[in-house]
This record gives C-alpha cells, sequence and structure tokens, in this order.
C-alpha cells in the first residue's frame, strides 16, 4: 500500500530536482514525449519551413540550385514590387475586399445573434440556426456557382425580381461589370458566413445572466431597450475580441472566392494580392517575386494584428494578447 | 407602461399580451419577418439547383424554373456517370476525407492529450509553438517550394500531409480533456498503465464530442478543397478531386459565356460546356453527403466553436 503511494508521488508530484534529476523526470514522462515530439517536428517541416523560405524573396532564386548557391539581391524584388503600377491596384482591390468584408462579417452575424435571440418559439429558432450554418459547410466552388446563377442575366432571380418589379428594364450583367465585384464578394461572404460566425455570439447571449432581464422588465425597459442595454454590453468582449482577431487576419482570408467568382473582364476589381502572387510570381516561374508579395501581405497582417490589439487595449482596456 | 411597472411580475406573465407595448409588437414583427427572410434567402438557391438538377434539360433552357421541376426526370443524374473525371475524383475525394479525418483525428488528440496534462515539461513551449502558427504562416509560394522539394508534387499524400496538425483542432480537443476529471488519469496509472494506454483506453473514448467536432471540421475541409488539387496535382487525371472538376465545368461556363465573341474556338467550347441541369446535378451529388451529416453534428460543433473561441 504504503509502496503504492510513492509511485504515485514519483509520477505525479514535481520530482525534487536535487535528489531524482532532470533524467527521472524525462523517463517518467518519456510517453509523452513520444507522442509529442514527432507531430513538433511535423509542425516544424510544414509550417515553419517555408517561413525560411522568405529568404528566396532576397535572391535571384533557381530552382534546383542550393541555398548557398543562389544569388542575393537584397530587396531588389521589393523595388520592382513597389514600382509596379498594377500592385498598387491590386492592394486596392485587397484593402476594399477586405476592410467590407471585415465590416460586414462583424456586423452582420451580431445582428443576426440579437435578432434570433428574440425569437421566443424554440423550434422555429432551432431551425431557422440550422439552416442558416448551412451554407458554411458547402464549398466555395458551389457557393460561387450558385452565386453566379442567382445573378446571371438569363433567369437569374436576383435579375427576375428586379424585371418582374419594374426597377431594371434590361438585365444587369452583375458577373461581367467590375464595379459590381466587391459588393458581391461581400455579399457571398455574408450569405456563406453569417450563421456560422454567430455561433459564439449566441453562445455569449445565453450566458447572460436571467435576472439582469427580469429586473430591466420590472423596471419597465422594452425589449429594445433590453437589447441594446443588456445584450449587446454583454457580448461586448466576445465581439472585441473576435474583432481583433479579424484583423489579424484581414489580409489573409483567402482568395477563393476572388479567385472562382472573378473572371477576366472584372480582373481590375478581382485580383487580389494572393491571386497576383499566383499569377505573376508562380504561375510565371517568378518565386522570387511572388514571395516577395507574400512576405508583404503577411507583414501587413501582423503590423494590423498588433496595431488594432494596441488600440483596443487603450480604449477598452480589452485584448488579446 | 405605467401600469406594468406597479404590478408584480406573476401577475405580469399572466397578463403579456396585454402588457406588450406597441414597440414591443413591432419589433416582434420585424424579428419574424427577418426570420423568415433569412430561411428563404439561405434555402432557396439550394432548392432551385435541385429543382434544376431534376428537370430535363432541354427544357431548363427556357428558364423559369423556381423550386419544382417542370419535367422530372433522372437523367441527368445518369449523364453523370459518363464522365471520367468525375468517378476518379469522387474516389479520391472520399479516400482523402477518410484517411485526412483519421489521421488529423489521430494526431489531433494525441498531441492535445499531452498538453492538457499539467505536469508535462515542455507543455508551455509546445503550446506557443503551435499557437504562433494560426497567425504566421509562410504563404503560398514557400509553401510550394517546400512541396516541391519533399517531392509531394503530383502525389496523394500531398492533400494528406500539410494540414495534418492544426493547432485549432488540437486547442479544441484540449479544452475538452481539460473539463474531463484528472482523477481516471491517476487511477489508471496506479493500475500500471502508461500514459499511451491512458490515452487511448481512457480520454480517446472519453473526448468523444471533441473528436465528433473535430472530425466535422477536418471532413468538412479536406471534402470541400480543390486548391490544392489546382496547385499541386492539377496536370495528373488519376490524383483528381471532385470539388476540382466540378471548378472546372462550372468555370466553363463563365469562360465560354464571357469569350462568346471568340467565333473560332465557339463550336470546340460548345462541346465541352455541359448543359445547366447536368451541372446542378453534379453540384448536388457534390454537396449532399456533408448536408447529411452537419444537422446531426451541431450539438457538437457549436459547443466546440465556443470552446476553441474561449481558449485560443
Amino acid at each position: 500500500m504504503s509502496k503504492r503511494i510513492l509511485e504515485k508521488e514519483s509520477v505525479y508530484k514535481k520530482v525534487s530536482p536535487i535528489r531524482k534529476g532532470k533524467w527521472k523526470e524525462w523517463h517518467n514522462q518519456r510517453y509523452l514525449y513520444y507522442m509529442s515530439i514527432p507531430f513538433v517536428l511535423w509542425v516544424f517541416v510544414f509550417q515553419y519551413f517555408p517561413l525560411w523560405g522568405w529568404t528566396m524573396a532576397f535572391q535571384k532564386y533557381r530552382p534546383g540550385l542550393g541555398f548557398f548557391e543562389q544569388k542575393w539581391v537584397g530587396l531588389e524584388h521589393f523595388r520592382t514590387l513597389f514600382q509596379d503600377d498594377h500592385f498598387y491596384q491590386v492592394l486596392r482591390n485587397t484593402l476594399a475586399m477586405s476592410f467590407m468584408g471585415l465590416v460586414a462579417g462583424f456586423v452582420v452575424p451580431v445582428i443576426f445573434a440579437l435578432i434570433l435571440n428574440e425569437v421566443r418559439i424554440g423550434v422555429m429558432k432551432r431551425f431557422v440556426q440550422t439552416v442558416s450554418y448551412l451554407p458554411h459547410f458547402v464549398s466555395w466552388v458551389v457557393a460561387a456557382g450558385i452565386v453566379t446563377k442567382m445573378l446571371s442575366t438569363d433567369g437569374g432571380v436576383v435579375n427576375s425580381i428586379l424585371l418582374g418589379l419594374n426597377l431594371v428594364d434590361q438585365p444587369i450583367p452583375f458577373m461581367s461589370q467590375g464595379h459590381w465585384f466587391w459588393y458581391i464578394v461581400t455579399s457571398a461572404d455574408i450569405w456563406k458566413e453569417t450563421g456560422w460566425n454567430a455561433i459564439i455570439y449566441l453562445a455569449a447571449i445565453s450566458s447572460i445572466g436571467p435576472e439582469l432581464y427580469e429586473a430591466a422588465r420590472v423596471d419597465g425597459a422594452s425589449r429594445l431597450k433590453q437589447m441594446w442595454h443588456i445584450t449587446l454590453p454583454g457580448i461586448r468582449p466576445t465581439i472585441i475580441v473576435l474583432l481583433i482577431m479579424s484583423i489579424g487576419h484581414l489580409l489573409g482570408n483567402g482568395f477563393e472566392k476572388q479567385f472562382l467568382l472573378g473572371n477576366h473582364m472584372v480582373i481590375d476589381y478581382s485580383e487580389v494580392l494572393d491571386l497576383y502572387a499566383l499569377n505573376y510570381g508562380l504561375s510565371m516561374g517568378r518565386y522570387s517575386f511572388g514571395t516577395a508579395i507574400n512576405i508583404f501581405n503577411s507583414v501587413i497582417s501582423l503590423f494590423l494584428l498588433f496595431a488594432a490589439n494596441g488600440i483596443f487595449k487603450r480604449v477598452t482596456k480589452e485584448s488579446i494578447m | 407602461m405605467g401600469t406594468a411597472n406597479s404590478t408584480t411580475s406573476a401577475s405580469r406573465s399572466k397578463n403579456k399580451l396585454h402588457t406588450k407595448s406597441i414597440q414591443d409588437r413591432i419589433l416582434e414583427v420585424i424579428v419574424y419577418v427577418s426570420m423568415i427572410l433569412v430561411t428563404v434567402l439561405t434555402l432557396y438557391p439550394f432548392l432551385n439547383v435541385l429543382a434544376i438538377s431534376l428537370n430535363d434539360s432541354v427544357d431548363t433552357v427556357r428558364g423559369g424554373i423556381t423550386i419544382w421541376p417542370r419535367e422530372f426526370t433522372l437523367k441527368n443524374y445518369d449523364l453523370i456517370f459518363t464522365y471520367k473525371g468525375l468517378i476518379t475524383g469522387f474516389q479520391n475525394s472520399v479516400l482523402r476525407t477518410v484517411i485526412g479525418t483519421v489521421l488529423g483525428l489521430l494526431s489531433g488528440s494525441m498531441l492535445a492529450f499531452v498538453l492538457a496534462r499539467n505536469d508535462f515539461g515542455g507543455r508551455r513551449w509546445i503550446s506557443m509553438f503551435l499557437a504562433i502558427t494560426m497567425y504566421v504562416s509562410g504563404g503560398m509560394i514557400p509553401g510550394f517550394i517546400l512541396m516541391k522539394d519533399l517531392h509531394l508534387i503530383n502525389t496523394f499524400a500531398v492533400y494528406v500531409l500539410p494540414g495534418l496538425v492544426s493547432a485549432f483542432n488540437i486547442f479544441v480537443i484540449r479544452s475538452f480533456i481539460d473539463g474531463l476529471p484528472y482523477a481516471l488519469q491517476e487511477s489508471a496509472k496506479l493500475d500500471g498503465a502508461n500514459d499511451f494506454v491512458i490515452y487511448w483506453r481512457v480520454i480517446l473514448p472519453l473526448c468523444k464530442p471533441a473528436l465528433a467536432t473535430v472530425a466535422l471540421f477536418l471532413a468538412v475541409g479536406q471534402w470541400n478543397s480543390w486548391f490544392d488539387t489546382y496547385l499541386f496535382n492539377g496536370s495528373n487525371e488519376t490524383l483528381t478531386t471532385l470539388q476540382y472538376e466540378l471548378m472546372k465545368i462550372l468555370q466553363s461556363t463563365t469562360t465560354s459565356a464571357t469569350n462568346s465573341q471568340d467565333a473560332s474556338n465557339m463550336a470546340e467550347r460548345m462541346a465541352q460546356v455541359s448543359p445547366e441541369s447536368v451541372k446542378m446535378a453534379i453540384t448536388i451529388i457534390v454537396t449532399v453527403p456533408i448536408l447529411i451529416v452537419y444537422p446531426f453534428l451541431q450539438k457538437y460543433f457549436v459547443k466546440g466553436m465556443t470552446l476553441g473561441a474561449v481558449k485560443s
């Protein structure tokens, strides 16, 4: 019996380093190391090694040569990038769509969660919520196909409604006029992700104490007042944390939509940084130039993350780091 | 409103309908109208696609199909099986979904188990090491070069290996394990079980809700991804996936519609473009597996999302 207790102590209490030493601890936890080190190496190779690849941006990278055989060119690729007029157009598109996506992607789910929370019929609430997740599980390939279909000039439902209401005489060619593109991407994003993004807000709302609403009701507050003065402040911390996180992912939120919804007629509005890196870097074999674009993208993202975090820390005393 | 103030809450709830203010009623109307609107906006496109897929493809050209097929037929679904790429794509998609999910669950839960152990020395370091990957990534081109250097281009492995360890999924499972009583592990230890046995026999069976969430994330991610096929295996017909094939088929409309001025290619393009109804049938085939699964896992992933967000 006493032996068992001793055994337990030696395993679970941090072993005194003077008596048993690091070795003993390592030996006791050897399975934990066996179970984690392979994956740590894995992460190192697949997630950290590409960061090492950033050195390519400062070389005239040629595939097949070793690292020390490459020719170093310093900031040449960045100079080319910043002198390219096309780059500024791409940057404008990226910032515009990211910013629109950020605002819509955080305002709409909050409103949706607030409204859904006001539904008092349990079955309806659950049904609407389940339906609202649906587009999230559909791939962007399918979603883009559906959006294109709904907006098409022959028989698309949007144009049918507009024609039916006599708002337009001719169907609007949404997919081939550039100035619609940013709005289409943003709307598609709202359609696809609102329900999913609202999950966290709904969870936050459900953790607000019912006694607050009770008290407000006794004081005669209307439901609109309760939403504004209890529900919204109740989920404020959640909103801020998610907002900072999405600012951090602002430029990294993909190019799938732009790739799939865009075509060569709207390319002046649809090309974003990642697509630029793909079209003018990878596809042309200009690996170094493409990497410079990737670096620019990542650095701006990190800068935005820290900036947003800093501003919020100062203004609201809340932060994620 | 004035009388509502003075009445007690018990009598208030009895007379709820009478004490509702006009403002509250307007709100009620707005709430229910917007809920119906959300439902219609979400479901209509899917029902429309389904109806078109079940409609005769010649008749579809006339347009005007809403949520009910005009000339019902299953021919479009029969026709799909003549596309060779789709069959191969289907096999590869199923294969990558199964393998990717199983391997991802194993690696994720193993690492989560280790990171949930307070007495483990490397815990803080490894957590940090993983968390960084959620914010910084090398980008597309360094990733591509890495795959090239590892000779993973034109292989099936490129679908599974790069995404095997995902920080977010690990944190979801870990926060679930954190909620389990530690005494379970202690008593297993006293019975002479080593850490691996504890993980396999004790923790893993208890983690089913968290594993269901992560399995759904992994499976959906695998099933839906197309860009890796495009980037790494685009020229290899035997490694194509369902989403990539669908992408090619759907994008063929866009190009044919926009390049229609291009008369020289016209005939060739027309031959390539498949009828609208067939396209919609493929869309349904690609979408349905996931739509069948997700409502049943709803209670798990709602919890998982919330846990994951809190932790990270």
